[in-house]
């Protein structure tokens, strides 16, 4: 088995008043173990629900997504999650953030407190540890709620434009940071978001979708050597080629 | 000791002027204390009534006790499985709705047939005034719980009602619930002279200023009640935001400091 995660025949489709619409069309994937992968997408092409899927908080209507062998039927713990939207618990404090799912799965106080600390240097906020989430920015928050994701040890970490909500500026730094904390942990990387240059930064392997109902246009290796320079010729090639991808369909 | 603040000072100004105001009035320009009592005839009647009181406050205190516990122990539970689970609130919610407006004054005679003039028909009334406040903050804070923060306790293992419950809903609506219960005192101690009005004993604040010195015309005797009831009301509420509020909304933007 040299996959880590494998979707085949994906489909997804909603109830609505007019009938079922579909989101997302027989999508077919696999992922590589260490692999960063970005999905990119114009809005409302299901990408989100793609990855909620793979979290297991969607279901497929048709179709099945396959985690280290075993087939995805509900959330767990094994495949960390970071929201888009701001999803600190407000009464706990960062720590406390952190030692969520390792106190939910029973671990000690001590231990569970020593593993938080250590997850809390990796993105860099140890003088934070007992603010509550009010006191922190948007991008503190965000490394926070990685922190959190990473500290139950999931398989893969699943992102759902995490830095969607930040500026760009911190979106720079928070991306590095990214970059770091994927290549410490070896952790496989789902990362949604719908900028292009976000993708071209971060990933492996960029997999385009189109709109409505969402299908699978292209999987484009990026294939340049880390670290990436935002501005370089590659970079602008490959950039090119994923906006000519997302406008080609657009146009139709 | 630390210096009163000027913000504090300015409070304190309109109090004084209110509290000669009364004086004055009462003494030079109505001067008959069957309809206003002057101001300091009321300070003085608290000093010759304080045995009295002391015994009065305890059995108010003993009433309000018990239908505050009842209150709150009959609301929180209703309270989350109406906020938590949509049927039980589809299905609860009218009969909320027909017995809310339902002043706490008109269960008196039921109150009496039911359970008989005791402390615990007091209670009872008072129960029922501080229960739907309780019970509707409650269940609002329940059912506004956001979806990311259930979303996120399942993706880290909180998978489940019950835990969903204990970890991440009734912590996000603590808040909800101390504002309700705060609102639910308010209003079951408005109940608390009502209740004792129909002689469910022979002490209490509520009893002793209806049935002994409104009967006997002493309304210097009455206002001094009613300032005791207004300050007791006003210590009991600080009391709870200082031991209960403050605590819980420390994770709250703007009410930390």
């Amino acid at each position: 088995m040299n996959n880590k995660l494998k979707l085949h025949n994906v489909t997804k489709a909603f109830q609505s008043e007019e009938g079922g619409i579909k989101a997302l069309e027989d999508i077919n994937l696999e992922v590589k173990p260490n692999e960063f992968l970005c999905i990119i997408g114009p809005s409302g092409c299901g990408k989100t629900t793609l990855l909620r899927m793979i979290a297991g908080l969607d279901y497929p209507s048709r179709g099945e997504i396959i985690l280290d062998g075993d087939r995805v039927s509900g959330p767990s713990p094994d495949r960390g999650m970071v929201f888009q939207e701001f999803s600190l618990f407000p009464w706990r404090t960062v720590l406390k953030n952190i030692e969520f799912g390792l106190q939910i799965r029973g671990m000690e106080d001590k231990e569970r407190r020593e593993i938080a600390k250590r997850y809390l240097e990796l993105v860099g906020l140890q003088d934070f540890g007992n603010s509550y989430p009010y006191e922190l920015s948007g991008g503190m928050k965000q490394r926070v709620a990685i922190a959190r994701a990473l500290a139950t040890e999931p398989s893969i970490l699943l992102m759902d434009e995490p830095f969607g909500s930040v500026d760009a500026q911190t979106r720079n730094v928070l991306q590095e940071e990214l970059l770091e904390i994927w290549r410490r942990t070896k952790k496989t990387i789902l990362f949604v978001t719908h900028s292009v240059d976000e993708a071209v930064y971060l990933a492996d392997r960029v997999v385009v979708m189109s709109a409505r109902p969402g299908r699978i246009i292209a999987c484009v290796d990026i294939g340049i050597p880390r670290p990436r320079k935002r501005t370089s010729m590659e970079a602008n090639e490959v950039r090119e080629r994923l906006l000519m991808l997302l406008g080609s369909k657009r146009q139709k | 000791m630390r210096r009163p603040t000027k913000e504090e000072g300015l409070s304190l100004v309109p109090l004084i002027i209110v509290l000669l105001l009364w004086e004055i009035i009462a003494g030079y320009v109505i001067r008959d204390p069957l309809i206003l009592p002057r101001f300091s005839a009321v300070i003085f009647s608290i000093y010759t009534l304080r045995e009295l009181l002391i015994i009065d406050i305890l059995t108010s205190l003993l009433h309000f006790g018990i239908g505050m516990t009842l209150a709150f122990s009959a609301a929180l539970p209703l309270a989350i499985a109406m906020g938590w689970f949509r049927n039980v609130f589809r299905a609860v919610d009218p009969i909320i709705e027909i017995v809310r407006p339902i002043p706490p004054l008109a269960w008196i005679p039921l109150a009496i047939v039911w359970i008989g003039l005791n402390h615990y028909a007091a209670g009872f009334i008072i129960f029922i005034g501080a229960f739907f406040p309780i019970l509707i903050d409650s269940y609002t804070g329940f059912r506004d719980v956001p979806r990311v923060l259930v979303e996120t306790g399942n993706v880290l293992g909180c998978i489940g009602n019950i835990k969903l419950i204990r970890y991440v809903a009734l912590p996000y609506a603590l808040p909800s619930i101390a504002t309700g219960t705060r609102v639910g005192m308010g209003v079951g101690w408005m109940c608390v002279v009502a209740a004792e009005m129909f002689g469910v004993g022979n002490s209490g604040l509520g009893y002793r200023l209806f049935q002994k010195f409104y009967f006997l015309h002493q309304m210097d005797y009455v206002v001094a009640y009613m300032l005791i009831l207004g300050v007791l009301a006003l210590c009991l509420d600080r009391l709870f935001r200082h031991f209960v509020e403050y605590k819980l909304f420390r994770w709250k933007k703007g009410i930390v400091k």
